[in-house]
């Protein structure tokens, strides 16, 4: 049952499903895609979550009223169409794993430093949300058994490129700040870059996997340690 | 190119323009000014299309060095305005030639002045907006020595802001709220005690978020991460809400009470820390209506 809420008076918030799926991401990718092409003209920012979709919309242009008016066949085709796996983007990512927290991780999870790095490495993860900061990618879903909760005080900052997990998520810092995750490892890539077009590489549903490189790799590759 | 050269900085001065819109699905928090009401005012005195880019000085303690003859008006904080040591109104727009000193002492009430130039200051926008977003690495603060770049510009006769329109920072705000978010999650009796207190500023605001001190509030469970705008009012488990400002990150998971009605964000952000502040609920649609006003009369 989709739910329309007004969020302020310049934003409507569509609700889509109570708890996030597998598919949910790309299916919120598409419909986004969608609301941008058939009602851009109306919107300031869209921003896909989880399980929703806000829509910051020009109030004189529109208002939640209306806006939710022309969204109702868009979300009835968006429903009636069966779901069809997206290849997605896939984007292989190198990581440094000599993180700051993989021993902590590694007796937290009751597992050696090389099986937390092998399960983490092992899944082909899917972008679910970006946010938080620039670029930063909300990747699901972590194996069940490196599930951790956040760390209970979090750092003030965590550098740059930095790999981390936490609850059935993993993400990479694009850029230096405060952080509440667990650290495994670093990557050399700048993810968020204001000279790109798009600044971002990862977008919703898009695929990511892992490739392991050592220190010297993320040196060469442009990695600042 | 000639300008304003910076002679002092002040504590925090940031170009600001009508924010960097359209990248919040990228995680791109918008920025823009913290005071919208101040803000439009100064550029329209200077016929200054909507979102021109401006300064954003908090707490005043400015001085700039003309280096070109132009047009300027600071709206905002009370802060003592002179010319060459000659004392000049603030909500108006005065001549500023080439060689004069204009300075901006600190506030006596209200927290950030808007300086606005005719024609606006000449910057390179990024992701389309030159607006300084400190925590995301955009851009920096004012500091001394710097050009801020602008033309030349002529005007036949002064003009001001009719008094009606000019603001008491030194009351004690009443802050309207348009309810909603979880709020129906929320038991009875806490939400009305988020209206029935008198909440005081916290020293911890910044420009991402306005921190209130006060009895808790205790909120339902957390959410999934959603979008978020500004004026969001979340409460995080420790029952002392944070209203976001300008540089909100774009998504969040603390349960929502409601929203700031938005020509009262700026009237927030013109308070000091431990200022008392009180709210009332308002309806989605009066909100609205008020913010199409509003529009109508600056972005032509």
């Amino acid at each position: 049952m989709i739910r329309f809420e007004p969020a302020g008076a310049e934003a409507l918030l569509l609700v889509l499903a109570e708890q996030p799926d597998a598919q949910l991401p790309q299916r919120i990718a598409l419909l986004a895609q969608r609301i941008r092409a058939e009602l851009g003209d109306l919107l300031i920012d869209l921003v896909p979550g989880w399980t929703s979709v806000l829509l910051h919309y020009d109030l004189m242009c529109t208002d939640h009223l209306q806006l939710a008016e022309r969204l109702k066949p868009l979300l009835e085709r968006w429903l009636a169409e069966p779901f069809v796996a997206q290849a997605g983007r896939l984007h292989e990512i190198p990581i440094w794993y000599g993180g700051e927290d993989l021993a902590e991780v590694a007796r937290l999870c009751q597992l050696s430093g090389a099986q937390v790095i092998e399960l983490h490495a092992a899944t082909e993860y899917r972008v679910g949300a970006i946010g938080f900061a620039p670029g930063f990618a909300y990747l699901g879903e972590l194996d069940a058994r490196l599930a951790l909760p956040r760390r209970a005080t979090p750092r003030i900052a965590v550098p740059a490129g930095s790999l981390a997990i936490a609850e059935r998520q993993t993400a990479i810092y694009p850029h230096s700040s405060p952080g509440g995750w667990h650290l495994l490892g670093r990557c050399p890539w700048l993810l968020f870059d204001v000279a790109q077009l798009p600044p971002c590489p990862l977008a919703l549903g898009d695929r990511v996997r892992f490739r392991r490189i050592d220190e010297r790799d993320f040196i060469r590759e442009g990695g600042q340690s | 190119m000639s300008g304003l050269r910076v002679l002092k900085p002040g504590p925090q001065s940031l170009l600001q323009d009508a924010g960097r819109l359209g990248w919040q699905h990228l995680g791109v928090s918008p920025a823009g000014p913290l005071d919208w009401h101040a803000a439009a005012w100064a550029n329209h005195l200077l016929n200054n299309p909507w979102g021109t880019p401006l300064l954003e000085i908090a707490l005043g303690g400015v001085e700039l060095q003309a280096e070109v003859d132009t047009w300027v008006a600071v709206c905002g904080a009370q802060v003592p305005l002179s010319m060459d040591d000659q004392p000049q109104p603030l909500w108006a727009r005065l001549s500023l030639r080439k060689g004069q000193l204009l300075r901006l002492g600190f506030a006596r009430s209200g927290q950030r002045a808007y300086l606005a130039v005719a024609g606006g200051f000449i910057a390179a926008p990024v992701l389309g907006s030159v607006s300084v977003q400190i925590r995301e690495g955009q851009g920096r603060a004012l500091q001394g020595g710097d050009l801020l770049p602008c033309q030349a510009a002529r005007f036949s006769h002064c003009a001001s802001v009719p008094w009606p329109y000019l603001p008491d920072y030194g009351s004690k705000p009443l802050l309207r709220v348009i309810t909603g978010g979880d709020a129906a999650n929320f038991e009875e009796d806490q939400l009305q005690g988020f209206f029935a207190q008198s909440w005081q500023l916290s020293p911890l605001s910044d420009r991402m978020g306005a921190r209130l001190i006060g009895e808790a509030v205790q909120p339902p469970g957390r959410q999934w991460s959603s979008g978020i705008g500004r004026g969001a009012i979340q409460v995080p488990p420790d029952g002392q809400p944070i209203i976001l400002q300008a540089d909100h990150q774009t998504m969040g998971g603390y349960p929502l009470l409601g929203w700031l009605h938005p020509l009262d964000q700026g009237r927030l952000a013109q308070c000091p820390a431990h200022h008392p502040l009180r709210f009332t609920p308002v309806s989605i649609g009066d909100a609205q209506a008020e913010l199409r006003e509003f529009y109508r009369f600056f972005r032509r």
